[in-house]
């Protein structure tokens, strides 16, 4: 875990107090109870994970492990078993990675054209578009799931990668277009005019003005994205085919195919493994992410 | 420009997906036997399979039991990309596949070999029968109504190991006493498992059928049937609260390692036992419908295939189904799996006590009753799972109420 | 090269049009599309596979006689009650600590904030591992001398849905907390000033001043955990499979295994359609308020 720099715009809070008055204990003893609170179930997956089945049989689950032990991890990389196949969580890894890239790069494209559109070019019916769209972000996947079982299949892309990349695209849409949109609306207006009159079009704006200043926005998106993407297990079990089952569903089918004794330590390595990506993602570049919901989040 | 580059893309990932396609004789075969006898068994089918040559088994497994695996199958078949072919419990899960015209008419193969023949009880077969055409291969007979003890958990409460449930319900305190789980078990449809095999072993083949085959709500509010609940409301009493989220395989080690007196679980809880090389008779025993009516169902598991627009596949599908119900397969595969072959005609020497008591009453077919997921509508049995496990988990539940909901359920029941 | 401004032409605007291609397709055939077929398939008998044999209002008389249809929709409002105001409090507690100048400020967010990188499958499995008895807190309390110590709410038909919450709460807060602090950043420093200068208390200031003023943050924040809200079904899949009993169900599982399990469509668009009109119910109106506020202005 790397500290993360501050945000380089400081907190706003209460002046600052000397050191050791007693409201700073208090505030300092409820955030690290709170981290106890976040931080707990993180050490017991990774202790666990590095323990021997006896050892966790006899102590309990937040001793330390006596005796470390890597095989957990070796083991759900490469060759725990789901009836035969026995190759661990790599293969669902790449494929997770195949499913991720071109789902995230497209649908933060269709969302930001949304989202500038929605904000700048508004036509007739637009904010119509919009306010379903939004509603739809609020509709559960699971009433989707047989209509778009029916449009894949006549697409004839459903058990493809077409056909989860599609998927997610549609349902990334909702939340992704919000944010662009209100990104795109707290930009100054100014901007968009001069271009307009110096003879910009559509696209000409979009790219030339608007991606330039919309890093931030991009950011949030991405990983929210990358998150949301690459922990979905609804949608990777029934839409990608089984030639791309990605990661989470091969870490729940390993999880869930125990043989005798449930292995415990092999199940939390599978688990951290399987977290790994959007963690990472988010241990690196997490103050981006404040920073960008800042921008596209909160002003609306 | 947006559009090149995500077509750009998509083209690229197709590609790569084309070029894993090629071999077009790769049998894909989904099925949920992942603990550790099941996939022993798999791995029997999956081997004799590659070893015909030519045509590969793709090992498909789904982790999570049927509850898990079979909605995962289903909407895989609907969206057009089936998978070669695939495990089901012989029943009506599949009905409306068969009627939707996406399984493969297997007919002729089974003309051809004469399946009509071999496959006992025939009842078993009829599940596969649609409009007078064939639509699967029935693997094994599961048997349900067993009752598997340890042992070694009564003799460290010195207690004489109970032959029937009345005995066995009468040994719980003592068990409880040393820190043992009287009864092993699981959740969701273990709990509902448990509910049908008392039907039929506390309360006797015509009460079962009488309730499942007729849908007769006359029977179901019976006395009789209020007997079988109090024997449920006991089983409820006898579970330990680590019950939920427990797999039926661990609720099966706790009786190999004799932290349990029992559990009644179907024929393939066997397969634990001999992958932990325990002896049928030595190191557990079993008591076939819980020592009171030795009634079985006719359960079992059942191969379909979807129907496919590659001819190389529609080719190894029938290879496969015919290798399924083959001599050698039947006894290599049944052996590991702790089931039943579906041939009455092949030699089972190396069966365990178990199985012999099994087969034995199997024969007689006084004994013999169609498993429940043939009589009912997935529907209308899942209503009565909802109910079964919703009882044992709620002890405030009256056995009054719950048979009021019970009949209810069964008089609208398909 | 100025474009010339034609009012309610269809090719004013063509380009924003083209663009929004993929948005109004998206719009009219999944959220509309489908949401009306979903409502027509609801009033039939359909079995595994869409058939048009009407039965006019029985898949609904029987959703609301079943059980496990009603267990579900209570659960869903406790949990979403629960949630709703448990991670908007605790997320707007811990934003507001952390706006305090404190050391350690990256380290703190980062450890809140992580659990929502994780998956409802990974939440689920590390809390069932936590709050199994037998080796969980309580065997980890129990092994401290308390031997009559119990918490086995995972077990206990009666509180198995809290444990979903708490889970959820510990999957989830993180985000409303870094949404809550962007917006507390937003604040402008004289505010706080002159709440200094006229003696006001902090919890004033938070309270009366600061929270009216972060209005859009709420929402937000109140949009992002609502549509979770509905949707929550992995996290009890992982978690307690719905059990014990049917303790735990929510109405996304019920609508799953209606429609690809127990084959019947026909009752689990039954359950979605209602699951749609609650949405509806409550997003609308809302809605409309925000529309006619935003007007006048």
């Amino acid at each position: 875990m790397t500290a993360i720099t501050p945000l380089s715009t400081g907190p706003h809070g209460k002046r600052p107090a000397r050191i050791f008055t007693p409201a700073r204990i208090m505030i300092y003893s409820v955030l690290l109870v709170a981290a106890l609170y976040y931080i707990l179930p993180l050490y017991v997956m990774i202790i666990t994970s590095l323990k021997g089945m006896p050892e966790i049989r006899l102590g309990n689950i937040f001793s330390p492990p006596v005796e470390i032990t890597f095989q957990p991890w070796s083991t759900a990389w490469s060759s725990a078993c789901t009836g035969l196949y026995c190759e661990g969580l790599k293969v669902g890894f790449w494929n997770s990675v195949q499913i991720l890239i071109p789902s995230v790069i497209i649908s933060i494209l269709i969302a930001s054209v949304n989202g500038y559109a929605l904000a700048n070019w508004r036509f007739k019916g637009s904010e119509i578009f919009f306010s379903i769209l939004l509603f739809g972000a609020f509709i559960p996947y699971q009433v989707m799931l047989y209509p778009l079982v029916i449009i894949t299949r006549e697409l004839g892309i459903f058990g493809t990668l077409p056909g989860i990349i599609m998927i997610h695209t549609i349902f990334g849409m909702p939340i992704l277009t919000l944010l662009f949109r209100n990104y795109f609306a707290s930009l100054p207006t100014e901007l968009f005019k001069a271009a307009r009159v110096d003879g910009a079009g559509f696209w000409q704006i979009f790219f030339q003005i608007m991606l330039p200043l919309s890093l931030p926005i991009f950011v949030v998106a991405i990983i929210m994205q990358v998150t949301g993407i690459w922990n979905d297990f609804l949608f990777g079990v029934i839409f990608a085919g089984s030639k791309n089952v990605p990661m989470t569903v091969q870490l729940n089918n390993i999880v869930n195919s125990t043989q005798g004794v449930k292995e415990y330590n092999v199940n939390m390595a599978a688990t951290i493994l399987t977290g790994a990506v959007p963690l990472l993602v988010y241990f690196f570049s997490g103050k981006y992410f404040v920073r960008g919901i800042a921008a596209g989040a909160v002003k609306g | 420009m947006r559009y090149n580059t995500a077509l750009a893309i998509l083209a690229t990932s197709t590609f790569l997906l084309t070029v894993n396609n090629t071999k077009a004789a790769d049998l894909e075969v989904t099925h949920w036997w992942t603990a550790g006898g099941e996939a022993a068994a798999a791995k029997v089918l999956a081997d004799s399979f590659d070893k015909l040559g030519g045509d590969k088994w793709v090992d498909g497994a789904i982790a999570g039991s049927g509850s898990t695996a079979t909605p995962i199958i289903i909407s895989r078949i609907l969206g057009g990309n089936p998978m070669g072919a695939t495990q089901l419990n012989t029943g009506r899960d599949a009905e409306d596949l068969v009627k939707a015209g996406l399984m493969a008419d297997l007919t002729e193969i089974a003309e051809k070999e004469g399946w009509a023949d071999i496959i006992r009880p025939s009842k078993l077969f009829d599940a596969c029968k649609y409009e007078g055409k064939i639509y699967c291969v029935p693997v094994n007979i599961h048997t349900e109504q067993w009752m598997w003890l340890s042992p070694a958990a009564f003799k460290a409460a010195d207690l004489p190991a109970p032959t029937n449930w009345q005995e066995f319900v009468a040994t719980a305190p003592k068990l409880k006493e040393k820190g043992l789980i009287p009864l092993a078990t699981g959740d969701a449809w273990q709990v509902f498992l448990t509910f049908n095999v008392m039907i039929s072993s506390i309360g006797g083949k015509d009460l079962y059928l009488k309730v499942y085959r007729d849908k007769d709500a006359a029977a179901a509010a019976s006395p009789e049937m209020k007997a079988v609940f109090e024997a449920f409301a006991q089983a409820r009493e006898l579970a330990d609260s680590g019950y939920v989220g427990r797999s039926w395989n661990e609720a099966t080690n706790l009786v190999i390692s004799g932290k349990a007196g029992g559990q009644i679980m179907g024929d393939w809880a066997q397969g634990e036992f001999s992958v932990a090389g325990k002896v049928a008779g030595k190191d557990y025993d079993c008591l076939l419908g819980l020592g009171n009516h030795p009634v079985l169902h006719t359960g079992g598991d059942a191969f379909y295939f979807p129907k496919n627009q590659n001819p190389e596949i529609t080719k190894a599908q029938l290879k496969l189904a015919s290798l399924l119900i083959s001599k050698e397969t039947q006894v290599a595969f049944n052996l590991a799996k702790g089931s039943l072959p579906v041939r009455g005609d092949v030699d089972l020497a190396t069966a365990n006590t178990c199985m012999k008591k099994g087969i034995e009453a199997l024969n007689k077919l006084d004994n013999v009753a169609p498993g429940a997921g043939q009589l009912l509508a997935p529907d209308s049995g899942l209503e009565i799972e909802d109910l079964s496990k919703e009882f044992f988990a709620d002890k405030n539940m009256t056995v009054e109420d719950a048979q009021a909901r019970f009949v209810s359920i069964i008089e609208r029941a398909q | 090269m100025s474009e010339t401004v034609r009012p309610n032409s269809l090719f004013k605007n063509l380009n924003a049009k083209v663009a929004a291609i993929p948005m109004i397709a998206t719009v009219l055939i999944v959220f509309i599309g489908c949401t009306l077929w979903t409502a027509l398939i609801s009033f039939t008998s359909s079995r595994t596979l869409p058939e048009l044999t009407f039965v006019g209002f029985d898949q609904y008389a029987r959703l609301f006689n079943t059980p496990r249809w009603n267990i579900s929709a209570i659960n869903l409002g406790i949990f979403g009650v629960f949630t709703l105001v448990f991670s908007t409090v605790i997320g707007f507690v811990l934003a507001a600590l952390l706006d305090q100048k404190i050391r350690f400020e990256g380290a703190f967010r980062t450890i809140f904030l992580y659990p929502y990188a994780l998956s409802f499958i990974v939440t689920g499995l590390v809390w069932q591992w936590i709050l199994t008895p037998t080796y969980g807190i309580q065997r980890v309390v129990r092994d401290l001398g308390f031997e009559t110590f119990t918490f086995s709410i995972l077990n206990d038909q009666r509180f198995a849905i809290y444990a979903i919450v708490i889970a959820g709460l510990w999957q989830g807060t993180g985000l409303v907390m870094a949404l809550m602090l962007a917006g507390l950043r937003g604040i402008d420093e004289d505010i706080w000033k002159a709440s200094r200068v006229d003696g006001i208390p902090v919890w004033k200031t938070y309270l009366f001043i600061v929270i009216p003023m972060m209005r859009p943050v709420f929402i937000t924040t109140i949009v992002l955990i609502s549509t979770g809200i509905v949707r929550v079904y992995d996290l009890v899949v992982a978690l307690t499979g719905g059990g014990p009993g049917n303790a735990s169900e929510v109405p996304a599982k019920y609508v799953y295994e209606f429609m690809f399990r127990r084959a019947n469509l026909g009752q689990g668009l039954a359950a979605s359609t209602i699951m749609l009109t609650t949405v509806l119910i409550i997003v609308i109106p809302w809605a409309l308020m925000e529309y006619r506020g935003e007007k006048r202005k």
